[in-house]
């Protein structure tokens, strides 16, 4: 039960994104389209996901005045071979990220989740942490894709979804699309915890 | 030496393809330090200034110890760029920090507080990987350096401007806080969609 809570943490009650405003950069960035969330969601997933494995891992011999660097030196070689991978199987997505896959070294989500859990914690728990965060971080960049593609292209995953009379908001992918679709999603969800508070008090 | 191109470059990072707001660099110090214009400013004096010394030094690296054609070891040792970055980055910021801190106290008080804040600033490592690819010269990657500094401290100050009024406006309680400030930098990325039109 402790360890499901764990992994589920990540998902709704501590949503990098929306709860704790983490990884904003990639998030606005690449939510154009379906596709390209998908692919940033599963890049950062599995970078947190080895990061965390191996610092977790080594936690003992850091010593704790250069944690910092350390952290970075072991992100930045799974951000290297992600880099590499996409490169070579998927060189489409891998153009269309373009620079946001080396930026994922300065994620803050990856190196917070080592600073504040994996370098305290056991392998197995940083391990159900980092999965239950990257599926949080994944869930918000595929929801904002989801409304970006929909209303600025009337497509999901490039099926056309919408009847051939609707008009494409181009808005929406382009760079003012993204801050609005994340700052209306925000108080959304700050009016339905305002809500829920209400009867309780 | 062609000066029409660095204008453009100059023109283009600041206005056109600005590092905040179109290209989403750097937004966890826009949203975060933008609450006060004095922290604003201080904010965005010492990305200025750490984006200048980075793009020279990340380029110094890449030419000369990287590239399998102008590097010293004549290795082609380019996968190791994201690594080397971020760690030269970090020990450049860690170093800055320490100068200023023995040569210019006053300036340290003023910048102190943010200076470890930048080593995480996508925007930093951001403009190192994008001289890179656009296969800017020295000189080149100098001037984009210091234009993206600028593009930085342009929009969050304006940003923090905003903000400052904000606090004063009437709210919707449920957008107070960040939802208004990504709605009102919506606007501004609006704004700053019209200078795409712009043709140098």
């Amino acid at each position: 039960m402790k360890a499901f809570g764990e992994l589920t943490k990540g998902i709704i009650k501590e949503n990098p994104v929306f709860v704790m405003a983490l990884g904003l950069c990639p998030l606005l960035a690449t939510s154009t389209s379906v596709n390209n969330a998908i692919g940033m969601g599963a890049a950062a997933t599995f970078v947190l996901l080895c990061s965390n494995i191996i610092i977790s891992l080594i936690k003992n011999f850091i010593p704790d005045k250069i944690r910092i660097p350390c952290y970075i030196l072991v992100i930045a070689s799974f951000v290297t071979i992600v880099d590499m991978v996409m490169n070579a199987y998927s060189p489409d997505m891998h153009k269309n990220l373009g620079i946001f896959i080396p930026l994922i070294v300065v994620n803050c989500i990856i190196l917070g989740r080592a600073e504040a859990f994996a370098g305290k914690h056991s392998v197995g728990k940083s391990i159900l942490d980092a999965i239950g965060m990257g599926i949080g971080f994944t869930l918000a960049i595929i929801i904002i894709a989801v409304i970006r593609e929909i209303l600025g292209n009337g497509t999901i995953l490039e099926i056309p979804i919408l009847p051939t009379s609707y008009k494409p908001m181009i808005v929406a992918i382009l760079p003012p699309g993204a801050f609005f679709t994340i700052g209306l999603l925000m108080g959304l969800i700050n009016m339905l915890r305002n809500k829920k508070q209400k009867p309780g008090v | 030496m062609e000066f029409s191109k660095l204008f453009a470059i100059i023109i283009g990072t600041i206005f056109i393809n600005n590092f905040v707001i179109v290209r989403f660099l750097g937004l966890c110090p826009y949203v975060g330090v933008s609450k006060k214009l004095d922290s604003a400013l201080g904010m965005g004096m010492a990305v200025i200034f750490v984006m200048t010394m980075a793009s020279t030094i990340t380029w110094l690296i890449y030419n000369f110890l990287l590239h399998p054609d102008t590097s010293i070891f004549g290795v082609d040792l380019t996968f190791l760029r994201t690594i080397t970055f971020i760690l030269s980055i970090a020990v450049l910021v860690q170093f800055v920090e320490m100068v200023i801190q023995k040569t210019a106290p006053a300036l340290y008080k003023a910048l102190g507080i943010y200076l470890p804040l930048i080593t995480t600033n996508c925007a930093v490592l951001g403009v190192s990987i994008l001289n890179i690819n656009e296969q800017y010269n020295f000189l080149e990657s100098l001037v984009n350096g210091i234009s993206a500094g600028i593009g930085f401290t342009l929009v969050l100050l304006l940003m923090a401007g905003i903000r400052q009024r904000l606090e004063f406006a009437n709210v919707p309680k449920s957008l107070k806080g960040m939802p208004i400030a990504f709605l009102v930098a919506g606007c501004m990325a609006l704004a700053f969609l019209g200078f795409s039109g712009l043709k140098i």
